[in-house]
């Protein structure tokens, strides 16, 4: 992974005094609250329900074992004992105090960590595939991109005040694990018809109150024009964003407003200005892509014979690995989650010890680094066949290995109403209900591949929109009720879901959700999947069994 | 009046005059608007300093004029509005505008670095700031990663 010279190093050192000085002002009456909330918000810092929340930039979800201990001691030290993993691929501490959080800021900046532009209206931490550099179906690796990305976007000092906060995906594989398309800029990593790797560039797509799919502005960009065209993108929005009405102000709204036509010629003539100035250096390039080659794999570990062995003995290490376990690029490998969706436990989130686990199996078994997914799990990317049988039980042991990968009870859920100021319900009891409702595992299995995603309200952090089963949390007269929505996702097919029908209370969510699924078993054929199920039959009879009482 | 100029504390006397105000004896600027409907008039003066930019504003209105204009005023209505960021930067990259550039209005000191990168070489702030306190924001970064219209040199090339 990236390394820090001693430029990056400089620069966060420098970020640290920057926020400890606006901190120390803000606390003697120096800056007013309105001064200091954009200023706290480019650090990650929100003034939440109960205290501050700090949300803690994790580069495109990756993390070395020393990062992950260091998330483990700020929880244990300045808050809770846990930590909350994001559809961002960030951390979130829902209890720092607010004049303790240059010192986390400082402990963070000694492993190579920060909270820049976690929040606020700039450009937000790239998010990419977690799987990156290990899948079978990759054309690229997008990571040493999203490098550059974060490095051209930190403190990029015309883009720290744009009309909304901004958000950037790659992707380098096939199938799109990053949600590429519901972010302001998605970016593809594709083939030209001469066999060049570039990217395809999408822009306006985006979750929250007015949810898009985004659209493609450029079928190819040569990959040297990258940040020029990202440039030009963005000063397009800064100068001609909306900045009237907060919710209309992201770029999807003026992508919309202006037309597809009109506004790629916007950026087309801007990029024409600047995009020779811009050319990207090869060795600069170069020298990143040094920080993502592969780790040395053992030749010898498709030897291994315990590992089919061990799944012939053990029907619950079987289904581990048939669920948490995908293939890997390298014969003998497979990358494994681990799941951040136990019963009991609010979706994403992680206790110090169990962070410290985790941190001593990456050095023990995946090349002492790891990845947050935003489904809001972790993985560990490069495991040998031959040692998933001790992972599974370390685990296990801590509880984080439920095999429910990608299945009904793998949950996004936003902190909600526990947590948040925003959010008018509370999520994490919805979730853990639904979850309860789905404890028969073979039950589970059955229903396949389902992505269950919750908000806590419509500004869509948890990415109902896009959930195969949305749901969102919605106030009726100071009660909490929730709307749900059918057929959304984010993948290659990405699409909104459709409204179910009338929002159902609180108490008849999950038995709602249980209606929903069961349909889906009389009515799938085959293998279908529920995602292809609603597709072929539609709302209708799902809409007749779940009000078929009222 | 004080304000910052190419990084120091200078007295400096001009006048922002309102759309309606008579133009006065002693140096002015005025808005865009204004510009583009009375720049004869306002030229024969020989006390016209500047022309005001804000967010909406388009910098093609005073292209033409920019040797004639010895300051461009970029507003700050809001602190959050950031649309003078890309002004100021557009002035200096693409329009090779080297006279002063100012930012006035409820911009903050944690904002000066970043209008320093973009191309603003004065800092005229609301009344009450501290400017001792504002001309360190100049060196609260020694680092950047991206080109910018001050020409430093950003980090890719100085790692080669």
């Amino acid at each position: 992974m990236y390394q820090y010279d001693q430029y990056d190093q400089t620069l966060v050192n420098e970020r640290v005094a920057q926020f400890r000085d606006q901190t120390r002002r803000f606390l003697a009456g120096e800056l007013s609250e309105d001064q200091f909330r954009p200023l706290r918000l480019m650090n990650g810092l929100y003034i939440q329900t109960h205290a501050p929340m700090l949300r803690v930039a994790i580069p495109y979800g990756l993390l070395s074992s020393q990062q992950l201990r260091m998330l483990a001691h700020i929880a244990r030290h300045y808050d809770k004992g846990y930590g909350h993993f994001t559809t961002r691929q960030n951390i979130q501490y829902n209890w720092p105090k607010l004049e303790e959080v240059p010192d986390i800021l400082a402990d963070l900046a000694t492993v190579e960590m920060h909270a820049i532009q976690t929040s606020g209206n700039c450009i937000r931490n790239t998010t990419s595939d977690h799987l990156a550099g290990v899948c079978v179906d990759e054309l690229e690796d997008p990571r040493p991109w999203c490098e550059i990305i974060r490095q051209w976007s930190t403190l990029h000092p015309e883009f720290a005040f744009l009309p909304r906060k901004f958000k950037i995906a790659v992707s380098g594989a096939a199938k799109d694990r990053a949600a590429t398309q519901v972010h302001d800029i998605g970016l593809y990593l594709v083939n030209n018809a001469e066999g060049e790797i570039g990217f395809e560039v999408l822009v306006g797509g985006g979750l929250g109150r007015t949810p898009i799919i985004g659209q493609t502005i450029r079928p190819f960009l040569e990959k040297k024009h990258l940040l020029s065209y990202l440039e030009a993108i963005l000063r397009v929005y800064n100068l001609y964003g909306r900045r009237d009405n907060k919710y209309k102000a992201r770029i999807k709204i003026l992508l919309k407003e202006t037309g597809i036509e009109q506004f790629t010629r916007m950026v087309e003539e801007e990029w024409l200005h600047i995009r020779d100035s811009l050319e990207m250096d090869q060795e600069e390039i170069d020298r990143v892509k040094t920080f993502f080659t592969a780790p040395a794999y053992d030749p010898n570990a498709a030897h291994d014979t315990s590992f089919e062995l061990h799944q012939a003995n053990e029907k619950a290490f079987a289904d581990w690995v048939r669920v948490n376990t995908v293939e890997h690029r390298v014969a003998g490998y497979r990358a494994a989650f681990v799941s951040l969706k136990a019963p009991g436990i609010p979706p994403g989130d992680m206790t110090d010890a169990q962070m410290e686990i985790v941190a001593d199996l990456a050095d023990r078994y995946s090349f002492g680094e790891l990845r947050v997914t935003h489904t809001q799990n972790l993985l560990l990317a490069d495991i040998k066949q031959g040692e998933l049988y001790e992972l599974w039980q370390k685990l296990s042991e801590a509880n984080l290995a439920t095999a429910n990968i990608g299945k009904a009870t793998d949950i996004i859920c936003c902190p909600g109403l526990d947590f948040c100021s925003l959010a008018n319900s509370s999520s994490i009891p919805v979730a853990l209900e639904i979850a309860q409702h789905l404890d028969d595992v073979d039950y589970l299995y059955d229903l396949g591949d389902i992505r269950i995603n919750i908000s806590g309200c419509m500004n869509g952090c948890g990415h109902h929109t896009v959930g195969h089963i949305g749901i969102l949390g919605v106030d009726k007269k100071g009660e909490e009720w929730f709307q749900l929505t059918l057929g959304g996702s984010s993948s290659n097919d990405a699409s909104l879901g459709e409204r179910l029908g009338p929002s159902v209370p609180k108490a008849d969510v999950a038995s709602t959700v249980d209606t929903i699924l069961k349909t889906y078993l009389e009515l799938r054929e085959g293998e279908e999947s529920f995602l292809d199920t609603v597709k072929r039959i539609g709302m209708a009879p799902f809409q007749e069994k779940v009000y078929a009482n009222h | 009046m004080q304000i910052i100029k190419d990084g120091k504390i200078t007295h400096d006397e001009v006048r922002h005059l309102s759309d309606d105000e008579v133009p006065t004896s002693t140096r002015f600027t005025v808005s865009c608007t204004r510009w583009k409907s009375e720049k004869d008039a306002l030229l024969t003066t020989g006390n016209l300093l500047g022309v005001r930019l804000k967010g909406g504003d388009s910098i093609a209105d005073i292209a033409d004029d920019l040797h004639q204009i010895g300051l461009v005023v970029v507003e700050f209505p809001a602190l959050a509005d950031g649309r003078s960021f890309s002004l100021a930067r557009l002035l200096r990259e693409r329009f090779g505008y080297e006279g002063e550039i100012r930012a006035t209005g409820d911009f903050i000191r944690d904002q000066v670095y970043f209008l320093a990168r973009v191309g603003v070489n004065a800092f005229e702030p609301v009344a009450v700031t501290d400017l001792e306190n504002l001309l360190t924001a100049f060196t609260d970064f020694t680092v950047n990663y991206q080109a910018a219209a001050d020409n430093v040199k950003p980090v890719y090339r100085q790692r080669r």
